[in-house]
Formats: structure tokens, C-alpha cells, sequence
């Protein structure tokens, strides 16, 4: 199954003067964090697969600043935006997709006001897409007919009204969703949003993932669906807290897409 | 039409006079407060923003879209509010010329049908009202339970003054009824209560109905000024408040146009640091972020009074449901008791000067500031669209811009973020090493 996967940068296509269709935007969870290295590995097997003309930044990536805006760091904020701005500008990127919300929340909606306009896609919408255009199509595979709920992250769902993309998916996989008490716009957050994924919590009674997870659990799925590596990381470890870890997988939707094709 | 103009209708004027002069000096001070706030820029798309308010404000969409039996209920005390009002018009016209139900001759048949539709309403209202004061005190709703004092009585209060102002309404028809040679037979709810007053002589009959007929003016009179002393400010402040809610998509935080003039000059290689500052440099901050309720902006301040204290955003807020001390209701209502106090200050010594007080710190904890995720379920569920996060926000911005105080790991995330571009401690240079692993 480890088939070479094909990662251009965007420094090698400039030089050859061939500038891609789509930028993927990778992030630093996606980048560093191991768990998260996954989720993009998947997802870019599925943009080989469909062919897709892109393009990372690679080394010259950096955060988009979200953690330090939402901790109350607009400097740091600004000063990360102008310079991913500078780079992505250079580059003439026109179109980005991210598979984390957060990066996406940032580029999409608080960079056009800094002067980078781009049309920024969720790699759930992108994948959708690449599905209607039929530059890929799957069967559900391993995944047919098996109980999957959907956590969603707030950085898209309430945050930019994306609720649909993601299930659609899940029809795709011929799977069965099953929502949660709390979903949509009602959904509860997983915990790591605004910064809280680099803090210890509060003292409270209980940690939000774990309430999050024994939500998910009492819908009595087969898989956990995330779209988002930080709700991904929250969920895993409710996961394990409830020592359900190794018959109960957390999967971000492009590693089901892949799965499925057996990518 | 008779008129009948005497002492009753001096006594009138006067009444009306009154709650009108301290109504529109209470509101007056509200206003005055707002505009303490920062100057922000809400009015694009108008169009958009009055659809918004007749779905949000008047159409009550996002009551009606969670929980079905607050909705319900609350829509019908609602109508029930505005039609009645109708009926107040008359009240105002007879209190002044000294007619009697003026548009009684005026309107005929629709008349009738008109009175006894507002006295099944008010029949509904004070089935709601019970509904509510059982709500509140009895089965208690999760969100009411950490009500206390002030906010606890508030509420009971409202109910219970609607309550008599309904009773005073049905009273009004059940003893006119009974009057000779005034043409009324009652109403549709006051007909079927007449017969418990038949057997009164016209005297006191007569007396009743004046002061079921003053009872219910005053007690709206009294109503009206209670208002801004109140969470039930938000039957006026919701529609304005609406009106001006974010348009953007709810994930997008505010660029602060000041830092972003500083970061731009930092990182322009032409920029002569020594240079005057710019003209507008008087426009600048004072401070970064917001440490007290005038740091804020005016529709920050403006939600403040709009809020309902129903608690519908800390029902959903997922650090208050795990436990911590944060509470987006306590925010909101944070800044309204601050603002209060600050206008206080200014009514004594004629403008703020230091009271040795802030909203950080002697009203709003940093834990509470802390613990919140930004997540938004707040802003989704409050019926009125406020948004308490953004205050949440704003303060952190003071603590870390200002006081370099941000919990101690967070300031870890920022230095990395700083340094190697990613908010752990990961080389740039290794940022592609996925690719090959
Ligand atoms: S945004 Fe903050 S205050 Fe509002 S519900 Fe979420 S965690 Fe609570
Ligand atoms: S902010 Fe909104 S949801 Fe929260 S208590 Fe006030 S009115 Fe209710």
C-alpha cells in the first residue's frame, strides 16, 4: 500500500514556470504532528489519484497565526498573515485548499482585509467536488453499511455554515450517519479551539472532549469522523479515555476517501 | 362621542407626563452609556440587516428554533404584548379627552371582534405567564438555576406585573358588563366572568371599573419605567440590536486596524523608525484590547442591554457544561452592571473619572477569559444575536498585548509561533520533512 505519493513544491513548479491549479495549504498540525501527517498523506494520495494540479509550500510555509489571533495576540497575528501573504501573493495563488479548519477560518474570512483574496476550499468541499466532476469516484469499501457519526468542527461548521460537505461524503461511503444529540449548529466543541489546544484546561468537572466523546459514543458508531487534526487529536484521546482506543477508530474524512479506494 | 373632560383626565396627564419625562431621561442615559463605547462600523448591507431584524427580532426565528415550548410561549406573550397595546391607544385617548372606549362607536363590529380577541390573548398571556413563573421557580430550567438576587427577582417580577396587568384588563370588561346604560355586555373571556360581579350595587361597580381602568394604565405607566432598570429592556433593545449584528461568517475575528498599521511599518524596509508620528496618530488606542467597558465598542455595549439573561448561551457553552467558572450570560451581564456603575459615576462628577474599579479583574475573571474556546455556540444560540465571545476576545487582547499576562503555556505557543513559524517547537527547515517520511 505505501505507493510513492507525488508532493511538488511551489518553488520547483515556479522554476519551471508552472504554476498549479490549487495550492494545498498543509498547516502545522499537518505538517508536524504525527497523527495529523496522516490525514495529509491521505488526502494528498486522493489529489494524485484525481490528478489534481497542486502545489505546497513546503519550507516556506508558516502558521497563519489563528492560535495567537484567538489567545489575544494580534501581533504575532499580523505579522504571520503579511508574511504568508507576501509568499502566497509572490506565487500568484488564486485558489487554496486546506484539510484544517482553522487554517481555512483565517485564510478565507481575516486575510482579504490584509490584501490576500483567495478562494480557500475545505478539503471536504474539494473532494466532494472532485466526486460531482467524476475526477474520482469510490465505493464504500470497508465502509459499507457501517455506523459512522460525524464530530463537527466549529471552525467550519458554525464558523462558516459548512455542515453538508462533510456528510455527503459519508453517503458516499455507503455508510450509515448517525448524528449526534448535539450537531450542526448545535454541535459541542471538541475543547481545542481558541488556542485551548496548547493550554491545560480550566479546573472544571470534566474535560470537553471527554463529554464530546461520550456523546459520539452513545450513538454506537463503527468510526468516528473528524474533519479537522485538532478535533481529530480531542477525540482520539476521549476515545481512549473511554478505553475504547483499537475497536473504535478516529478517521478524518480524506483517510475514509482513501481507505475506501484503498489508496 | 362624550366627552367628559375633569379631574380625572388632569390626573391623567399628569401620570402620562411623568412616565414619559423619566422614561425618556432613563433611556436618554442608556443611550449616553452606549455611545461611551468605541466607534464601529455596522450599517453596510441595510437591506440585509432589516431582514435580519424582522426575522431575528420580530419574527423571533431563533426562539422558536431550538427548544419548542419556551418558543411557543414566549411568542405569545409576545403578540399578546403588542396587540394588547392596541387596546392601550384607546386607553391613552379616553385618559386624555375624557371619552369612554372611543373607538367603540367608531369601529363597531370590528370592535367587538378586535376586544375579544385581546382577551383571549390576554387569557393566553397569563397561561404563559404561569407556565414561566413554574419554569423559573418550580421545575426549575437548568439555565435559570444559577440566577440569583437580583436576576432571579427580575424575572419573577415581569411575569407577575403582566400577570395583574391582564386580570386588570379582564376585570375592566367583567364589571363595565354590569354597568347600566353604558351599551357594553362584555367580551368574549370578560362575559363569561360578569355574573360574579351581578350581584354588586352600581356604586361599586362603577368604582371597580375605574380602578381596574387606572390599575392597568399605571401599571403600564410603572411598566415602562421599570424597563431600563431591566433584563426586560430587550423588548425594545433587540430590534436596534439586531439590526447591527456581524453580518460576517462568525469564525471571522475583527483586524485590529492599529496593529496592523504598527506591523506594517516594522516589516516595511523604508520606514524611518524616527520618522513624526502620523497625523492621525491621536486616533490611536489608548490601549489594546478592552480592559474596561469603555474599551469596548458601542454594539458590544449595546448587547449588553439587549440581553435577556435566559441563558441560552451558557446552556450551550461546552467550558461552563464541563464545569469552569466561564459563563458568556455572566459576561453580558458583567458588562452591563460595570457600564452601570460607570454611569453612576459620570451622573455624580458630571464624567468618568477613576472609581478604582474595572470590568477585568473586579467583574470578569481571567479564568473565565481563559477557558473559553472560541467556538461560537454562544453567538448561535442567543435569540438576539449577541455576541458574547467578542468581549471574551477583546480582553484577552488587553492581557496579552497590554500585560503580557496570557496563561503561561499560551505564551510557549506564541514565542514558537514567533521564532519557527509553527506553534510548536518544530524547525521551519522541517516543516516539508512529511513528504518523504
Ligand atoms: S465561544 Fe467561548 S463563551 Fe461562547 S460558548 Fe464557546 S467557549 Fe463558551
Ligand atoms: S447573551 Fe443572549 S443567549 Fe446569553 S443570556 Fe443574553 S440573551 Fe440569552
Amino acid at each position: 500500500m505505501e505507493e510513492k505519493i507525488v508532493v511538488p513544491t511551489m518553488a520547483e513548479l515556479a522554476a519551471s514556470d508552472k504554476l498549479p491549479e490549487v495550492l494545498f495549504w498543509v498547516g502545522c498540525a499537518g505538517s508536524f504532528d504525527d497523527r495529523a501527517k496522516k490525514i495529509t498523506k491521505a488526502f494528498v494520495k486522493i489529489l494524485n489519484k484525481a490528478n489534481v494540479d497542486f502545489g505546497v509550500l513546503g519550507t516556506e510555509e508558516s502558521c497563519t497565526g489563528d492560535p495567537a489571533k484567538r489567545a489575544g495576540n494580534e501581533f504575532t497575528f499580523m505579522m504571520q498573515a503579511m508574511q504568508n501573504i507576501e509568499v502566497l501573493n509572490a506565487y500568484e495563488v488564486k485558489k487554496i485548499v486546506t484539510t484544517c479548519p482553522h487554517c481555512f477560518n483565517t485564510l478565507a474570512n481575516e486575510y482579504p482585509e490584509l490584501g490576500g483574496k483567495y478562494e480557500v476550499i475545505h478539503h471536504t468541499q474539494f473532494i466532494n467536488q472532485l466526486l460531482k466532476d467524476g475526477r474520482l469516484s469510490i465505493e464504500g469499501g470497508s465502509f459499507k453499511g457501517k455506523k459512522i457519526t460525524f464530530h463537527d468542527p466549529c471552525y467550519l461548521g458554525r464558523a462558516n455554515g459548512i455542515y453538508e460537505a462533510p456528510r455527503e461524503l459519508i453517503q458516499k461511503l455507503d455508510a450509515e450517519l448517525v448524528e449526534m444529540r448535539r450537531c450542526k449548529s448545535n454541535a459541542l466543541c471538541c475543547g481545542a479551539g481558541g488556542a485551548q489546544m496548547f493550554k491545560e484546561p480550566e479546573p472544571g468537572k470534566k474535560d470537553i472532549n471527554i463529554e464530546r466523546t461520550e456523546e459520539a459514543l452513545e450513538t454506537k458508531p463503527d468510526f468516528i469522523a473528524a474533519a479537522c487534526p485538532f478535533c481529530n487529536t480531542m477525540m482520539t484521546d476521549g476515545v481512549k479515555n473511554s478505553a475504547r482506543e483499537g475497536d473504535l477508530p478516529v478517521l478524518d474524512l480524506a483517510e475514509m476517501i482513501a481507505n475506501a479506494e484503498d489508496l | 362621542m362624550e366627552l367628559n373632560f375633569g379631574l380625572q383626565n388632569i390626573l391623567f396627564l399628569a401620570a402620562f407626563g411623568v412616565a414619559i419625562y423619566f422614561f425618556s431621561k432613563n433611556f436618554g442615559k442608556i443611550w449616553r452609556n452606549i455611545n461611551l463605547g468605541k466607534d464601529v462600523n455596522r450599517s453596510d448591507r441595510p437591506k440585509e440587516r432589516w431582514a435580519l431584524m424582522a426575522r431575528v427580532a420580530l419574527g423571533q426565528s431563533k426562539m422558536v428554533k431550538r427548544r419548542a415550548v419556551a418558543g411557543f410561549f414566549h411568542v405569545l406573550i409576545y403578540v399578546g404584548f403588542i396587540l394588547i397595546n392596541i387596546e392601550v391607544a384607546e386607553i391613552l385617548i379616553d385618559g386624555i379627552l375624557g371619552t369612554h372606549r372611543v373607538f367603540m362607536p367608531l369601529l363597531g363590529p370590528v370592535y367587538d371582534a378586535a376586544i375579544s380577541f385581546f382577551e383571549i390573548l390576554a387569557l393566553l398571556v397569563i397561561v404563559a405567564c404561569i407556565v414561566f413563573l413554574f419554569r423559573r421557580n418550580v421545575s426549575v430550567v437548568p439555565r435559570f438555576k444559577d440566577l440569583k438576587g437580583w436576576a432571579k427577582k427580575d424575572g419573577n417580577y415581569i411575569l407577575f406585573i403582566e400577570l395583574v396587568l391582564m386580570f386588570a384588563l379582564l376585570l375592566l370588561g367583567a364589571t363595565e358588563a354590569n354597568i347600566e346604560g353604558n351599551h357594553v355586555d362584555g367580551w368574549i373571556v370578560s362575559a363569561q366572568l360578569a355574573p360574579l360581579f351581578s350581584g354588586l350595587d352600581q356604586g361599586t361597580l362603577i368604582m371597580m371599573e375605574r380602578a381596574a381602568w387606572w390599575f392597568h394604565i399605571l401599571g403600564i405607566f410603572a411598566f415602562l419605567n421599570y424597563l431600563p432598570y431591566s433584563k426586560h429592556f430587550h423588548v425594545i433593545m433587540a430590534f436596534p440590536n439586531v439590526w447591527h449584528s456581524k453580518l460576517e461568517p462568525s469564525g471571522q475575528f475583527s483586524n485590529m486596524e492599529s496593529v496592523k498599521k504598527e506591523v506594517e511599518l516594522m516589516m516595511d524596509p523604508n520606514a524611518d523608525p524616527f520618522a513624526a508620528p502620523a497625523e492621525d496618530a491621536a486616533e490611536e488606542p489608548s490601549r489594546f484590547g478592552a480592559k474596561d467597558v469603555m474599551d469596548l465598542n458601542r454594539i458590544q455595549l449595546m448587547n449588553a442591554y439587549s440581553c435577556t439573561e435566559c441563558g441560552r448561551c451558557t446552556a450551550s457553552c461546552p467550558a461552563n457544561q464541563t464545569g469552569k467558572k466561564l459563563s458568556p450570560r455572566k459576561i453580558m451581564m458583567d458588562t452591563r452592571d460595570r457600564l452601570s456603575e460607570v454611569s453612576n459615576v459620570i451622573d455624580e462628577l458630571g464624567q468618568f473619572e477613576d472609581d478604582g474599579r474595572t470590568l477585568l479583574d473586579d467583574f470578569i475573571s481571567r479564568e473565565e477569559l481563559w477557558a473559553c474556546t472560541t467556538c461560537n455556540a454562544c453567538t448561535e444560540a442567543c435569540p438576539v444575536n449577541i455576541d458574547p465571545m467578542s468581549i471574551i476576545v477583546d480582553m484577552r487582547r488587553y492581557l496579552v498585548m497590554e500585560e503580557s499576562a496570557a496563561n503561561p503555556s499560551l505564551n510557549t505557543m506564541m514565542t514558537n509561533i514567533e521564532n519557527n513559524a509553527a506553534p510548536w517547537a518544530y524547525a521551519q527547515a522541517d516543516r516539508a520533512n512529511w513528504i518523504n517520511e
